[in-house]
């Protein structure tokens, strides 16, 4: 017999009736993850984070839910880089429409900045940061600097 | 349009293919007049000899010609154009480009601006691809470059010629024996890649006591200009210097590289044993890179 929900488990985020919900997020990520698809504190949309919530399958996670707003396939695949395990659900009329993971993209444009300080990335040219995704990391595609870890803290 | 940007972008096959060009362009078996009519832009944003002038003398062996921008002073860029326009510009009079710059991936964005073939000639303490296959081709001229042991001596933080040739030795199944100076070891994510290709990486801090168990040595300079202030230069300056008694002992067929300009770690004296090679390998730029040439513009 399942235990009828208690009224005071709450609803940390209230339901809405179109946009995106992505679950699943590594606990402390939800901020990054915002950062990943451009959303900042100058963009309108309407947005819900819900940290270290507790999840049966990951122990904590984190949920965003954006009002409204559809992300596309490239957007969503970008957060995979720093929360793998991501689930997204497309939302309209309070229903999920779509239920999609995260792949892993093959190169990553515009969102981390070159560690190296030598690289042309970091200059004036007309030109946005590439890392290639590969097994040990993010390789840059002008000057093979790797990253192999906290790529959180190189994203733009 | 093929590009030569990094050695990363070559297949084993590929590399052997170009050295067996080479290898048959020494020996006298080439068109003289193969790249009549075409013209080469030499783009060096920093002091070079020995690349700039064997890719011109390459290009002229093959019936080309080239023309050289030898200085940022002298260039554009002096007036604050970006690398991504001078490329678009030259990439208009030339038919490939030979490119030096300071900053690494210059090569890489160079090759999404141009119209012609992009052939790097070192940027900044990334890559040196001609450089690399040089190496190889000399290498190769001694021994089979399957099985045998490597030793990189030197500057290995910043050395774009080590960082290529260890990641092309890589390929074949080498032992790879670092021997550098506190704090200018291979980069700790090249070390790693390396490891992960399959090639064993030993590291020493003492030439002497692995310099007999090698079949190459390579040594490199210590690059002033790399260095991010002279206090960190001079702490690591003349710490290391090849000599021939260092060498007595070393295998029957062991030779010594260097990627020259030499400073003082290699000992004169070295010059006139057999193992010294490193005016050979200076030499062999220009098969190589004719080589190189014919396969971006033949």
């Amino acid at each position: 017999m399942t235990r009828k929900k208690d009224a005071r488990d709450g609803l940390l985020i209230s339901p809405i009736e179109n946009g995106t919900v992505i679950d699943h997020i590594t606990a402390g990520e939800a901020l990054n993850v915002l950062r990943i698809i451009g959303i900042t504190g100058t963009t309108t949309e309407s947005i819900s984070v819900a940290t270290n919530v507790e999840s049966k399958k990951m122990g904590t996670k984190d949920i965003v839910k954006i009002k409204n707003r559809e992300l596309r396939k490239e957007e969503v695949d970008r957060i995979a880089l720093i929360a793998p395990r991501a689930s997204i659900n497309i939302i309209r009329n309070y229903k999920v429409w779509e239920k999609k993971g995260v792949d892993i993209p093959d190169r990553v444009i515009g969102i981390v900045r070159c560690p190296n300080p030598g690289c042309i990335s970091n200059t004036n040219e007309p030109i946005r940061s590439c890392f290639l995704v590969q097994k040990n990391g993010l390789r840059c595609l002008y000057c093979d600097w790797l990253i192999t870890k906290d790529i959180t803290s190189h994203i733009i | 349009m093929r590009h030569i940007i990094s050695v990363r972008d070559l297949s084993k096959e590929e590399i052997e293919t170009i050295l067996d060009d080479a290898a048959a362009i020494q020996s006298g078996s080439y068109d003289p007049s193969a790249l009549r009519g075409k013209l080469l832009g030499l783009l060096f944003f920093e002091p070079s000899t020995r690349t700039r002038m064997s890719f011109a003398a390459a290009m002229a062996r093959l019936g080309g010609d080239f023309l050289s921008m030898d200085s940022v002073e002298a260039s554009s860029m002096a007036k604050g154009e970006t690398l991504a326009d001078t490329i678009r510009v030259v990439s208009g009079y030339v038919d490939a480009i030979v490119l030096r710059h300071p900053k690494e991936g210059a090569a890489r964005l160079a090759s999404e601006f141009a119209r012609v073939p992009v052939i790097n000639a070192g940027d900044g303490a990334g890559q040196h691809p001609s450089q690399t296959l040089l190496d190889l081709f000399t290498i190769r001229q001694s021994m089979p470059l399957e099985g045998i042991h490597v030793g990189l001596l030197g500057d290995l933080r910043y050395g774009r010629t080590a960082h290529s040739l260890a990641h092309a030795l890589s390929l074949y199944n080498v032992t790879i024996h670092t021997i550098t100076p506190k704090g200018l070891e291979l980069p700790a994510g090249l070390a790693g890649e390396l490891r992960d290709a399959g090639t064993e990486v030993v590291e020493h801090d003492d030439i002497s006591t692995c310099v007999r168990d090698l079949d190459v040595l390579y040594v490199t300079r210590i690059q002033r200009e790399r260095f991010p202030d002279a206090a960190s230069y001079f702490k690591v300056a003349s710490s290391y210097r090849v000599t021939p008694e260092l060498l007595s002992g070393t295998r029957d067929h062991f030779i010594v590289l260097h990627p020259l300009p030499r400073v003082d770690e290699i000992d004169p004296r070295v010059d006139s044993l057999p193992c010294a090679r490193y005016f050979e390998q200076s030499a062999n730029g220009i098969p190589v890179r004719m080589a190189m040439l014919l396969r971006v513009m033949g």
